[in-house]
């Protein structure tokens, strides 16, 4: 459901939007020739709106409703194989049926867009946000954006196409559940001219073409595997580089700009702290309250995670004094995923800063801005070594 | 009727199927029917190695390998989109073994099935997973050895029954063929050609190191399945009843085919004749359709 409010005097109209909902406009403002999707909450409402779109006719795509989310991601494949634009959107469990195929699809190098709605993964049954669904697939050559707000999420969707279909590698887009897709906001709807002059319609470079017919997947030899993967390594490191040129690229179309990751009251700050996804609204909200009381921190949100922008973090971190990493995912034995990724990143640096493992929250756990004024309150006292629970 | 089977070649030398393989000769006969406008999809199965090693392959059809549990819904996904782009005239078919049919994609196929998709679903089926190394799947027959029924499978004769799963989700067409029957193996793939909507082929496909055989037996041994009854050749079109469209003129005890196979040497004769009387009492029936 959508609800446009005119501001006056001229100003762009701004709608109301669900984050599912926004999710769906921007999926539908790409054309995806096939949608395949099955039901899991948080998600569901965005395929339910995509399917209303068909039913009305306002969207020209054909809509397979698949018996599970292995079929889902497996029908996407199939249209990508065959030179289309595929889209779909899961969650969780419905994230994690899909894993072999997540393989298939980056190894096959074909371009998708999938949003996930970030939400634990039993047992227990827990449908709150978290973030080990998406963050437990990362070694599966997907791309990996994570959104704070609703805009950012529609947007994010667009500018998925124009990279996965430049480096030929898919784009997993994040929301957290319920927090960013069950809460409505007042967003920009960008007109689908202005989108079809963005993102123009999907000339595959190699698909299912009985005039050439060519084989997909078939068993490679050792050293072939060896090179394709290192061929699919060399395209991720090409994605930083592509996504800046995209994010420039988008902003002069419609006005809003983005990075890979964003600092916030950084300068001079002793403490930053590093965080993903909606969480960073709060955290941001924290930061504010934090420095009217006079305490030196800051924030550096992730918008990329894979690719691992560790070079503008190193820039965006490296003079701090220390790091408080906010994870929604833990990898038990090793700690917050965030976290090891991070220091992986400054590993090879003499200098750098204290990084601390703080596991914020899991299922979905309340963060207030109140929250986070405390653990910042305690960063002298939580362990370098060891993550931090609370 | 074969006289006007096409001398154009779809499927090459240089494939890496075992000497005798019903497989690859189905598939040399299948995509004679198709002609060149086909796509396959194969999930894991033979033909994921017999369709050749990158880069090179045995197919001048575009291929697409799928992962196991996935082949009909990767199906759904190229059918779709082939539509979306205006190429409907392609063939869709996937090339599934029993594994990847009777087994683990057995949801998928059940999905596709019931949204009516619209394309060709071939099970090639060898009894058993024989890419693995012959271990038994629920399409493997009562008696038979595999290295995971060491001393043959439980004698329970009541295959999974495909075509009866298949037919109750209302399918356009369904059909079992065999390549030692080629004019109707044809015949069915033209017919399946030609059809709309959700289409079934159930083929028996002979493995001579699955099933213990001599590589030169092959065409041999699959006319001795549909001419003992244990695998007749039947046909199903929407609105109409099953049909066996080839009825053996000289049909022959199953005993002959068991006692041809080595992978069924721990059958004893009480066996034989219990499985014996399970195809008379399905042929009775059958017939009376006929
Ligand atoms: S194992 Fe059997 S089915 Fe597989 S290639 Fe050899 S003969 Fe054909």
């Amino acid at each position: 459901m959508s609800y446009r409010a005119d501001q006056g005097g001229g100003a762009p109209k701004m709608d109301m939007l669900l984050g599912s909902d926004a999710v769906a406009y921007g999926a539908k403002l790409c054309k995806p020739d096939v949608i395949a999707a099955y039901p899991i909450t948080p998600q569901t409402h965005i395929v339910e709106t995509l399917s209303l779109m068909v039913d009305k006719g306002e969207l020209e795509s054909q809509f397979v409703k698949v018996e599970s989310e292995l079929s889902a991601i497996s029908a996407c494949y199939g249209a990508a194989a065959a030179g289309s634009r595929a889209f779909t959107a899961t969650s969780s469990h419905g994230l994690a049926l899909m894993h072999e195929v997540l393989h298939w699809f980056a190894g096959a190098r074909f371009p998708m867009v999938l949003v996930n709605a970030n939400r634990a993964m039993g047992a227990p049954w827990n449908i709150w946000t978290d973030q080990s669904d998406s963050l437990s697939q990362r070694d599966t050559g997907w791309l990996q954006l994570y959104c704070e707000t609703a805009q950012e999420a529609l947007d994010s969707v667009i500018i998925g196409y124009r990279v996965a279909e430049q480096v030929m590698l898919p784009v997993m887009v994040n929301i957290d559940g319920f927090i960013l897709s069950h809460t409505m906001e007042p967003l920009f709807i960008p007109e689908p001219d202005e989108v079809d002059t963005y993102l123009k319609r999907y000339e595959a470079p190699y698909f299912l073409d009985t005039e050439n017919p060519l084989s997909f997947g078939s068993a490679a030899t050792p050293d072939n595997f060896y090179n394709m993967r290192k061929y699919m390594a060399r395209a991720m490191k090409t994605v930083p580089r592509i996504l800046r040129e995209e994010f420039t690229g988008f902003e002069e179309h419609f006005g809003r700009s983005y990075s890979a990751i964003e600092s916030y009251r950084t300068e001079d700050a002793d403490t930053i702290i590093l965080v993903s996804g909606a969480l960073a609204g709060t955290s941001r909200v924290a930061v504010d309250r934090l420095r009217e009381q006079g305490v030196k921190v800051g924030l550096v949100k992730l918008r990329l995670f894979r690719p691992f922008p560790g070079e503008d973090l190193i820039r965006a971190l490296g003079s701090s004094g220390q790091v408080l990493v906010f994870n929604r995912a833990v990898s038990f034995g090793a700690g917050g995923t965030l976290s090891q990724e991070l220091r992986a990143a400054f590993y090879h640096l003499d200098k750098r800063p204290g990084i601390l493992d703080v596991v914020i929250s899991l299922g979905g756990k309340e963060v207030f801005p109140e929250t986070v004024a405390e653990v910042v309150g305690q960063a002298d006292q939580l362990s370098e070594e060891n993550s931090n629970w609370f | 009727m074969l006289w006007n089977v096409t001398k154009v070649e779809y499927m090459h030398n240089g494939h890496m199927a075992c000497p005798g393989c019903g497989a690859s000769l189905s598939m040399r006969h299948a995509l004679k029917a198709l002609g060149e406008e086909t796509v396959v999809i194969i999930p894991a199965c033979c033909w994921s190695i017999i369709g050749g090693i990158f880069p090179t392959s045995a197919l001048s059809v575009p291929a697409l390998h799928v992962p196991f549990a996935t082949a009909a819904a990767c199906a759904s996904g190229v059918r779709r989109a082939l539509l979306a782009q205006g190429r409907e005239k392609v063939t869709v078919m996937v090339w599934a073994g029993d594994g990847g049919t009777f087994d683990i994609g057995l949801q998928a196929l059940s999905g596709a099935a019931d949204r009516k998709e619209d394309f060709l679903y071939v099970c090639y089926d060898n009894e058993a997973y024989m890419n693995t190394g012959v271990q038994q799947s629920s399409a493997t027959p009562g008696g038979a050895w595999t290295s995971t029924t060491p001393g043959g499978k439980e004698m329970d004769f009541s295959k999974k029954d495909m075509f009866g799963i298949i037919k109750n989700h209302h399918p356009s067409y369904l059909a079992t063929a065999s390549v030692g029957h080629p004019e109707d193996f044809y015949a069915k793939f033209v017919k399946a050609y030609a059809k709309r909507g959700f289409r079934f082929l159930h083929l028996l496909s002979v493995c001579p190191p699955g099933w213990r055989i001599d590589s030169q037996d092959s065409v041999r041994i699959a006319r001795m399945a549909v001419e003992s009854g244990i695998f007749p050749l039947l046909e199903f079109e929407a609105g109409g009843e099953v049909r066996q469209t080839v009825i053996p003129e000289n049909p022959i005890p199953v005993n002959d085919y068991i006692k041809a196979q080595e992978r069924f040497r721990n059958m004893g004769a009480e066996e034989i004749k219990a499985l014996q009387a399970t195809i008379d009492e399905r042929n009775r029936r059958l017939l009376q359709h006929a």
